[in-house]
């Protein structure tokens, strides 16, 4: 279905036909371009911006690029079409017709999942909206922009669904979504991980690379669930997180490129010559995968949870590629490996599959961030630079779970808190590091131009050349 | 002769295996390992339901490929980037169409004598289709370059050959057969134009090219006369099939190397090539290669001039703009060999530079005025015109092409 842009609210849905529903949202609406204004990107207000809007959810209609003013871009309610006779596939309720409306028993479960899923998205755009100020160049800082504004989308399309089938408190739901904000001492977001500054590009690079990747295994699981709607606004999302995805690991990428080549220009591998060259030396940037890695990695939550158990049982939130895997999809009585501390160690145990959900969507999600650190590596290894980047152990620096309270070093070995504290410095960055990566931050905006600790990308934007003016300030 | 058809393939280097493209594919011709995603040759008909979903552009690539012989899945999942582009010799069998040869020699006539391509000149492939043999090329886009109340129509015609390799390179020609027969029953003969995109396409990388066409409506003595082929070109409607032939071209061709200029003068759709070259050049900005690129075009006012808009909007760093106007309203008529003459300095320190290369195209009326402009600039530099000229065409430094 094509979406109709001639109504206030872009949507493939049908609104006009639904008069409450449509009311409700117009009333969110001035709330949403309110909190845009305040809390999306700084001083961009004016400036147009090359940016990919859907205008259908086909594949041929949903990448249309033009300028477009931040604030005039068409935030609407996109779904993926409807799948013909779709059935629950997994769970209790394996079989049945997915369901259209909300199961009253699973009412407040499904609220709490969409407002917990819904409030990452605004405040990633809130982490990063002073970034605009020190962009890489211009290519990069519409790139930024375009994760903001899909990011924004994204909220739309949680809110729609707490609006259409949560009634009053769904409202009122939509209304906090834009009254919490990230760092906020009295009205935090939900999620620790988005509290988090975002205060320079390799971490908004990072953060798009592993922290957006969670995104999209939370949303793979969510477009399983046997609620319909949520499973199709899922999946047109996970059509627009492809590209946060892209953003963060080609962003570290072309850094790495950039060092790995005045580290062959210079025949120097010493961090503090590069430093004073302009780059960022490859320990640094592990330091920096090795945080991001560890505090995205608690967004999955405990190894064990009965929560999650009866999210699957109840067919709410599947596995990752769900329909894919050949098994029963009810996983009684298989069982599943997770990893403990006990008397000192480490040790490998198997529990119900069931409980341990958390646990394997998390192994989901290393195994992808695993596939992108082997491509980053290929950059150093490609210009003969004998340098390999590397995934901490899964127990290192976790606040949530079974490991949470021991200190676990990157290759997993148990140590003292004397230890950690002696050496934790050796693997996440310092306020020395972060100085000195804050320190590289200029604002670069001449076309074609970019920071000195940044390569240029093999490719522009939708076939436009790399020096192309992507973002033209008024 | 080997049947050349494009291979759709992924970029292993730039994919981040979101698997959307595999999500999309209506037909699952796309499927990946724990390596790479990659197309099956035998099962992708290019709907391009795939490309504007990906969000890298991975997915946007293509090889020229022998039909017999295209790449498997299996040599496709062990790459780590894509096979170079081959740059096999041009399969160029057979005769060129006698047309073609008499055209390309009253044309290049006024070069002073045949001449070869600039060293760095890609190789170009000639005559991989006759009028015997054309291929069929789809219409994606015509529309008008000169302003409604100009006089001349001239026509930016977009042309997409689907999954037939069709490669051209700046400064070259295709041939276009009308369709229909003469009064007598014979096929209509061709006509030539000249390529006014860059070697990888109009829009880049889509196996596409465009053509600058004006419509004829008087002979070269002013009398009413409709050019068939041209009123034929300029109605096409996007959709149509048009046959098409060649590409032909051997020496009208840009140097490649960093550090190389080209000074381009022009008239009216003679300005096709140049604009192709122009866009070469500025797609390939970031690179930074130097060189200059100086452009004299003339026509009878902006509204007649092709590509004005875009021009005036290349950045001055890229180009130096000269526009020669001759029937502005209250203003004196202005062709480019006064331009030539006004700029002398500039022209004569790119006449000197052995790594500057000329290039004249448009109407034959032209070629006397900017050659005798040359005369008098080298004259007032001290230099000689006729010792220079053999020396520019030794060099392969001047090409000439007028109708």
């Amino acid at each position: 279905m094509a979406i109709d842009y001639s109504e206030k609210i872009p949507n493939n849905v049908d609104l006009a036909s639904n008069k409450t529903l449509q009311r409700a949202l117009e009333q969110w609406q001035p709330g949403f371009q309110q909190w845009w204004a305040e809390m999306g990107p700084e001083q961009s207000q004016t400036s147009d911006v090359y940016l990919r809007t859907a205008i259908s959810v086909e594949a041929k209609g949903w990448a249309q690029f033009d300028y477009v003013k931040m604030p005039d871009y068409r935030w609407g309610i996109f779904l993926a079409p409807a799948e013909e006779g779709r059935k629950v596939n997994f769970g209790a309720h394996k079989g049945e017709a997915a369901w259209q409306e909300v199961p009253g028993e699973y009412r407040s479960t499904l609220r709490r999942i969409i407002v917990t899923q819904g409030d990452t998205e605004p405040a990633s755009v809130e982490q990063q909206r002073h970034l605009g100020h020190t962009c890489p160049s211009l290519y990069d800082l519409r790139n930024l922009f375009q994760v903001n504004v899909e990011e924004g989308r994204h909220l739309w399309a949680m809110v729609y669904l707490l609006h259409a089938h949560f009634g009053r408190d769904g409202r009122e739901e939509g209304e906090a979504l834009l009254e919490r904000r990230s760092g906020d001492a009295d009205n935090p977001r939900i999620l620790t991980a988005f509290n988090e500054k975002t205060p320079d590009w390799l971490s908004f690079f990072m953060f798009t690379f592993i922290t957006d990747r969670d995104g999209k295994f939370q949303l793979a699981a969510l477009a399983e669930s046997g609620f319909d709607p949520l499973s199709r606004t899922c999946r047109f999302m996970l059509t627009e997180e492809a590209h946060h995805l892209f953003v963060g690991e080609s962003g570290v990428a072309r850094i790495i490129q950039r060092t790995c080549e005045v580290m062959v220009q210079h025949k120097t591998d010493d961090p503090v010559k590069l430093r004073s060259l302009g780059v960022i030396d490859l320990p640094t940037i592990q330091k920096y995968l090795n945080f991001h890695f560890s505090v995205t990695s608690d967004l999955y939550g405990a190894e064990i949870s009965s929560n999650a158990a009866s999210f699957y049982t109840n067919g709410l939130k599947g596995r990752y590629e769900e329909t894919k895997i050949t098994d029963d999809h009810s996983l009684e009585g298989s069982e599943y490996a997770y990893m403990d501390v006990v008397n000192d160690q480490v040790v490998s145990r198997h529990a119900q599959a069931v409980t341990l959900l958390n646990e394997r969507l998390r192994d989901d999600w290393v195994s992808d961030v695993q596939a992108a650190i082997d491509r980053w590596n290929k950059v150093p290894a490609k210009l003969g630079v004998p340098f390999q980047f590397t995934l901490p152990h899964k127990g290192f620096n976790r606040k949530i779970g079974l490991f949470a309270g021991h200190h676990i070093s990157p290759e997993g070995k148990l140590m003292s808190e004397v230890e950690w504290t002696h050496q934790h410095k050796n693997w996440m960055p310092t306020e020395a590091d972060r100085l000195f990566v804050h320190s590289l931050m200029g604002r670069v905006v001449a076309p074609g131009k970019f920071a000195s600790y940044i390569a240029p990308p093999a490719r522009g934007i939708n076939n436009q050349p790399v020096e192309f003016e992507y973002v033209r300030f008024n | 002769m080997t049947e050349l058809v494009r291979q759709h393939l992924i970029d292993p280097e730039i994919c981040i295996r979101c698997n959307t493209c595999e999500e999309t594919c209506p037909i699952d011709a796309i499927s990946h390992d724990t390596r790479n995603y990659v197309v099956d040759f035998e099962i992708c008909n290019w709907c391009n339901d795939c490309i504007s979903p990906c969000p890298t552009g991975a997915i946007d690539n293509y090889r020229n490929v022998a039909k017999s012989s295209p790449y498997s899945l299996a040599a496709q999942l062990t790459w780590d980037d894509l096979p170079r582009e081959v740059e096999a010799g041009a399969p160029s069998e057979g005769e060129l169409p006698e047309e073609v040869e008499r055209l390309t020699a009253i044309a290049q006539s006024g070069q002073g004598g045949p001449t070869t391509p600039p060293w760095s000149a890609a190789h170009p492939y000639v005559n991989l289709f006759t009028p015997a043999r054309p291929v069929t090329a789809t219409v994606m886009g015509n529309h008008r370059l000169t302003a409604d109340g100009a006089s001349a129509d001239i026509r930016h015609i977009v042309l997409d050959f689907g999954a037939v390799a069709f490669p051209v390179l700046e400064g070259q020609s295709i041939g276009i057969i009308p369709p229909g027969t003469d009064a007598a029953g014979r096929a209509l003969g061709m006509r030539l134009y000249s390529v006014a995109s860059p070697r990888n396409g109009e829009r880049p990388d889509y196996n596409n090219l465009a053509l600058t066409v004006k419509r004829v409506l008087e002979d070269h003595e002013g009398k009413p006369q409709k050019g068939l082929c041209s009123n034929y070109v300029c109605d096409l409607a996007k959709g149509d099939k048009v046959q098409v032939c060649g590409p032909y071209g051997t020496t009208f061709l840009m140097p490649n190397h960093p550090g190389s200029s080209i000074l381009m003068i022009c008239t009216g759709t003679g300005s096709a090539p140049m604009r192709a070259m122009t866009e070469r050049r500025r797609r390939r900005m970031a690179l930074e290669e130097g060189g200059e690129l100086m452009l004299f075009f003339g026509a009878r006012s902006a509204d007649e001039l092709p590509y004005f808009g875009p021009l005036t909007k290349l950045p001055k760093q890229l180009i130096d703009v000269n526009f020669a106007f001759s029937r502005v309203p209250g203003q004196p008529k202005r062709y480019v060999q006064q331009l030539l003459r006004q700029r002398h300095e500039d022209v004569m320190r790119l006449l000197a530079d052995d790594n500057c290369y000329i290039y004249i195209c448009g109407l034959k009326g032209m070629e006397a005025g900017v050659e005798e402009a040359l005369r008098d600039i080298c004259r007032d530099h001290g230099a000689d015109w006729q010792e220079m000229l053999p020396r520019l065409r030794a060099q392969s430094r001047y090409h000439v092409e007028t109708y």
